[in-house]
C-alpha cells in the first residue's frame, strides 16, 4: 500500500470492548434478565379461548372507526367533552397558581430550610399517587361530578409543576441572581428581575404541556366519577356502542393534536 | 489525476459559491486552497465527492466523471477519496479503533460492519496507521476522550485506511492551537509523500499553506485568482485574494522550529 | 419573551417603556381573554357541583381518616402476586413499546425518514398513542381481550409507543450531522451511515427513555386493575367497593413503596448510562 517497509507485526483481530466491563456482572445481568422474562411470561395466564372470542369483537371495534358515528342523540357526548375541556383548563390554572408559591418555597437557593422541607413534602405527596386515585378520594370527599375531578387534577398539577419549577430555579444562573441582589433589591424584586426571566420561557412551555396532560387525564377521571367524558366512554363500551366510543376517541385525539400544535407555536413565540 | 472542468455551484438562496472553476491536479501533488471565508473553498472540496451537488461542470478523477455517477457508483468512488474534516467529525461515542475502521465501510458489507468483523488485513492496517501517527495505545478509548490534535490524527487514519487516490482536506487546523497545527500539517505532508498521494488542502493560514504545499490556488468569490508556487504570494496577490491589508507580516518566512512529538 | 426595549420621544424627552403601545394592548387583551375563559369554565363546573358536599368534605375526610387507620398489615400477604403482576405489566409493556417505538421514531424523524408519507403516518401513530390514556386503552382491551394481565400489558405497551417514539425521534433530529457526513464520505451505504453515524449518538437517549417510561409505567400499572386489567388495582377496586378502608390504606402504602423503589432504580440506572 505504501513505500514504508512492514517491519513490525500488528494484531489482525480486534473486538470492541463490551459495554459492561466486569464479566461476572455482565453475565449475571443477562442470566437474570432471561430468567425474569421467562417467569413473567409464564405467569401471564393467557386464556386462548377468550382471546379467540375477542378477535371478532376487536374487528368490529376497528370497523366502527370507519366511519365513526358522530350522531349524539342525547347530547351527552358533547356535554362530556366540554366538561373535560373546562375541567382541564381550570385545573391547570389553579394548579399552576398554587405551584408558584410552592415551587418558590421548594427551591434550595430561595427558601429557608423549614419552608423548603414543607414544600418538598407537599410535592412528593401529590406526585406519588396517579390522578385517578386522587380522584377516587376526591369523589368520596366532594361527591360525584367535575369538582372532584378538578381537585384531583389540580393536586396532580401541583406535584408536576412545582417540582420542575423548583428544579429550574435551583439550576438557574447564580451569577445573574447575585448581580441583581448586589443592587440592593428586596426579595420580591430579586425574584422578579433575576429568577423569573430565566425560568419563564420553560415554564410557559411546561404549562401548555401540563394542559395537554390534564385534558387527557380529565377524560379518564370520569370512570371513577370525577366528571368529564370518561363516564360516557365507559358507558358506551359496556353497551357495546362501539361507534359512539370510536367517535369519542377521535375527538379526544383531535383535541390533543390541536393542543400540541398550539403549544409548539407558543414555544416558538416565546423563544 | 483530478480534473475540475467549469465547476459551478449556485445555492437555492441564489448565492453563486463557485463560478466556473477549472483546475488540473497531477498525481502526487499537494495543493493548498486559500481564500477568505465564503470564497467557495469548502464548496469546491465538497463538490468533488458530491457531499454538495455541483450545479454545472464536472469533476473527473482518473478518467471517471464523478458528477454524473449513480449513487452506487458514487459510493464506490467515494471509497477512493479520503476526507479530513475541520471539526474532526469523529463519531464521538465510538472507540478510536471503530472510527479508523469506519474508513473501510465502503468495502465491507452491512452485516460484517454491524458486528464489527472487519477483514484481518484492515485491522492490521488500522493498527499500523495508529502506530504511525503515535496513537497505538488509544485504540480502545472513546473518541471524545481525546484531545483536539489526537482526534485529528484519528481522522487522518480514517481517511488513509481507505487507501485513497485523492485526499480532500477541509481546514484541518482550524480548531487547533499553533503548535498542533504545524504537527498535523507536517504529518499530512509526510504521509502524502510516503504514498505519492494527491491532496487538496483547504486552509486559511497562509503561512502554513506556503510551508506545507507544492502549489497554491487562491479563491475569491468563487473564482480562481491565483494559481502558482507558494513563493509567488506577494502582497499584491494577497490583496487580490483577501482584500487590502498589511501583508508583510503574514508571508515572512519563519525558521521551522525543531518540534518533538 | 417578546419584551423589547422601546425608546420613544415625547416633548424632547427620551422615554423608555417595556413594551410598545401595540404590544401593551395585545398583552392586556390576552390577559382579559384568559381570565374570561377561566371564569367561564369555573362557572360551568360549579353549576354541576353540589356545594353541600364540598362543605361537608372536611367531616368526610376526618371520618375516612379514622376508618383508614391502622392499615391492615395481614393483608400484605395477599398483595404479593398482584404486585408481581403490576411489575410485569409495566416491564413487558415497556419492552413491547420500545421495540415498536424505535423503528417508528426513525420513520418520524426528518433526517431518517424514507418518505414524507411514511413520516406523516408515523407522526399520526405517535399522536394517537399518546392522546389516549393507558386506562382508556385498558378499558377497550378488557372488552376485547377479556380481563387480566394481558389486557393491561398491551394497554401499557400501546400508550408508551407514542411517548417513547416522540422523545427518540426528537433526539434523532438533533444529532450532529458532521459525524454522519464523515461516514458518508468514506463511501458507506445509507444503512451503514445510520448504524455508524446516527445510532451511537442516540443510543444513550434510547436507553434513558426506556427506563424513564418504565418508571412512569409502574405508576400507571397500579391503577389498571380499576377497570379489570390486572395488577394491584384489582385489589384496590375490590377494597373500595366493599368499603374495606383499612385494606385500602395497606394497598396505598404498598403502591407508595413500589413507586418509590422503581424511581430509585430508574434514577440509578439512568445515572450509570450517561
Amino acid at each position: 500500500m505504501n513505500n514504508l517497509p512492514d517491519t513490525s507485526t500488528y494484531p489482525t483481530i480486534w473486538d470492541k470492548p463490551p459495554f459492561i466491563k466486569k464479566a461476572w456482572l455482565r453475565w449475571s445481568i443477562i442470566v437474570g434478565a432471561t430468567l425474569y422474562l421467562i417467569a413473567a411470561l409464564a405467569s401471564m395466564d393467557i386464556n386462548v379461548q377468550r382471546l379467540l372470542e375477542g378477535i371478532p369483537r376487536g374487528q368490529r371495534f376497528i370497523d366502527s372507526f370507519f366511519p365513526p358515528n358522530f350522531a349524539d342523540n342525547r347530547g351527552v357526548v358533547w356535554e362530556g367533552i366540554l366538561e373535560s375541556v373546562w375541567m382541564a383548563i381550570i385545573s391547570t390554572v389553579a394548579g399552576i397558581a398554587l405551584s408558584i408559591p410552592i415551587g418558590l418555597g421548594a427551591a434550595r437557593n430561595l427558601a429557608p430550610l423549614w419552608v423548603y422541607m414543607f414544600c418538598r413534602f407537599i410535592i412528593a405527596g401529590s406526585r406519588t399517587f396517579p390522578e385517578i386515585i386522587l380522584a377516587i378520594f376526591a369523589v368520596k370527599l366532594f361527591g360525584f361530578g367535575p369538582f372532584a375531578g378538578f381537585i384531583a387534577l389540580s393536586l396532580g398539577t401541583i406535584g408536576f409543576f412545582a417540582k420542575l419549577l423548583a428544579e429550574d430555579i435551583e439550576n438557574s444562573s447564580e451569577a445573574q441572581a447575585e448581580a441583581v441582589k448586589a443592587t440592593g433589591a428586596n426579595w420580591f424584586q430579586w425574584v422578579n428581575y433575576s429568577i423569573q426571566p430565566q425560568v419563564m420561557p420553560r415554564m410557559i412551555g411546561l404549562s401548555v404541556y401540563r394542559l395537554d396532560i390534564n385534558f387527557r387525564e380529565s377524560a379518564v377521571v370520569g370512570i371513577v366519577g370525577g366528571g368529564g367524558i370518561g363516564a360516557t366512554l365507559n358507558t358506551a363500551f359496556s353497551r357495546y356502542e362501539f361507534d359512539t366510543a370510536a367517535a369519542i376517541l377521535l375527538v379526544i385525539i383531535c383535541i390533543v393534536m390541536v393542543l400540541e400544535y398550539a403549544s409548539s407555536i407558543l414555544r416558538k413565540w416565546v423563544q | 489525476m483530478l480534473k475540475l472542468d467549469n465547476l459551478t455551484k449556485r445555492y437555492n438562496t441564489g448565492d453563486l459559491a463557485l463560478q466556473g472553476v477549472d483546475l488540473t491536479i497531477p498525481d502526487g501533488q499537494v495543493l493548498a486552497l486559500i481564500g477568505p471565508s465564503g470564497a467557495g473553498k469548502s464548496t469546491l472540496i465538497r463538490c468533488v465527492n458530491r457531499l454538495v451537488e455541483p450545479t454545472n461542470g464536472s469533476a473527473t478523477l482518473n478518467d471517471v466523471n464523478l458528477t454524473n455517477l449513480s449513487s452506487r457508483a458514487l459510493r464506490k468512488s467515494r471509497r477512493k477519496m479520503g476526507m479530513i474534516f475541520q471539526e474532526y467529525a469523529l463519531v464521538e461515542r465510538l472507540t478510536v479503533m471503530e472510527n479508523v475502521l469506519s474508513g473501510r465501510l465502503g468495502y465491507v458489507g452491512f452485516w460484517r460492519s454491524y458486528f464489527r468483523k472487519f477483514p484481518k488485513k484492515d485491522v492490521k492496517e488500522a493498527f499500523r496507521l495508529l502506530d504511525r501517527v503515535g496513537l497505538l495505545e488509544m485504540a480502545d478509548k472513546r473518541a471524545d476522550e481525546l484531545s483536539g490534535g489526537q482526534r485529528q490524527r484519528v481522522g487522518i487514519c480514517r481517511a488513509l485506511i481507505q487507501d485513497p487516490d485523492l485526499l480532500l482536506v477541509d481546514e484541518p487546523t482550524a480548531s487547533l492551537d499553533p503548535k498542533t497545527s504545524r504537527q498535523i500539517m507536517r504529518l499530512i505532508n509526510e504521509l502524502c509523500e510516503e504514498r505519492g498521494l494527491t491532496a487538496i488542502i483547504n486552509i486559511h493560514d497562509v503561512l502554513l499553506a506556503q510551508m506545507f504545499s507544492q502549489r497554491i490556488v487562491g479563491l475569491a468569490l468563487g473564482k480562481v485568482v491565483y494559481d502558482g508556487s507558494p513563493d509567488g504570494l506577494t502582497p499584491e496577490v494577497l490583496t487580490q485574494i483577501y482584500g487590502e491589508e498589511d501583508w508583510s507580516a503574514t508571508i515572512e518566512k519563519v525558521d521551522d522550529e525543531d518540534e518533538d512529538d | 419573551m417578546g419584551a423589547v426595549m422601546v425608546v420613544s420621544k415625547e416633548n424632547n424627552d427620551l422615554i423608555w417603556k417595556r413594551r410598545t403601545s401595540k404590544e401593551q394592548w395585545a398583552n392586556w387583551f390576552f390577559w382579559l381573554l384568559g381570565i374570561s375563559i377561566v371564569l367561564f369554565a369555573w362557572n360551568i363546573i360549579s353549576e354541576k357541583t353540589v356545594w353541600f358536599f364540598v362543605q361537608d368534605a372536611p367531616r368526610q375526610a376526618a371520618d375516612m381518616g379514622t376508618r383508614m387507620v391502622p392499615p391492615k398489615w395481614s393483608y400484605i400477604s395477599k398483595l404479593i402476586k398482584p404486585v408481581w403482576d403490576t411489575i410485569n405489566i409495566a416491564t413487558l409493556g415497556t419492552i413491547i413499546a420500545m421495540t415498536i417505538a424505535i423503528p417508528v421514531a426513525f420513520c418520524a424523524a426528518r433526517n431518517t425518514t424514507p418518505h414524507i408519507l411514511v413520516r406523516i403516518f408515523a407522526l399520526f401513530v405517535i399522536v394517537s398513542s399518546r392522546s389516549v390514556n393507558s386506562l382508556i386503552w385498558a378499558l377497550m382491551l378488557v372488552f376485547i381481550l377479556g380481563p387480566g394481565v394481558l389486557a393491561g400489558t398491551v394497554a401499557i405497551g400501546l400508550r408508551s409507543i407514542g411517548f417513547c417514539a416522540k422523545l427518540i425521534y426528537e433526539s434523532i433530529e438533533e444529532i450532529d450531522q458532521n459525524q454522519v457526513e464523515a461516514i458518508k464520505a468514506t463511501g458507506a451505504s445509507n444503512l451503514q451511515q445510520m448504524v455508524f453515524g446516527i445510532l451511537p449518538q442516540v443510543l444513550p437517549t434510547i436507553a434513558g427513555v426506556g427506563i424513564y417510561r418504565w418508571d412512569i409505567n409502574i405508576r400507571e400499572s397500579t391503577i389498571l386493575g380499576l377497570v379489570g386489567a390486572g395488577g394491584i388495582g384489582l385489589q384496590l377496586n375490590g377494597s373500595i367497593n366493599t368499603l374495606a378502608w383499612t385494606q385500602v390504606s395497606t394497598i396505598l402504602l404498598v403502591i407508595l413503596l413500589t413507586v418509590f423503589v422503581s424511581e430509585w432504580v430508574s434514577a440509578k440506572v439512568r445515572g450509570a448510562i450517561i
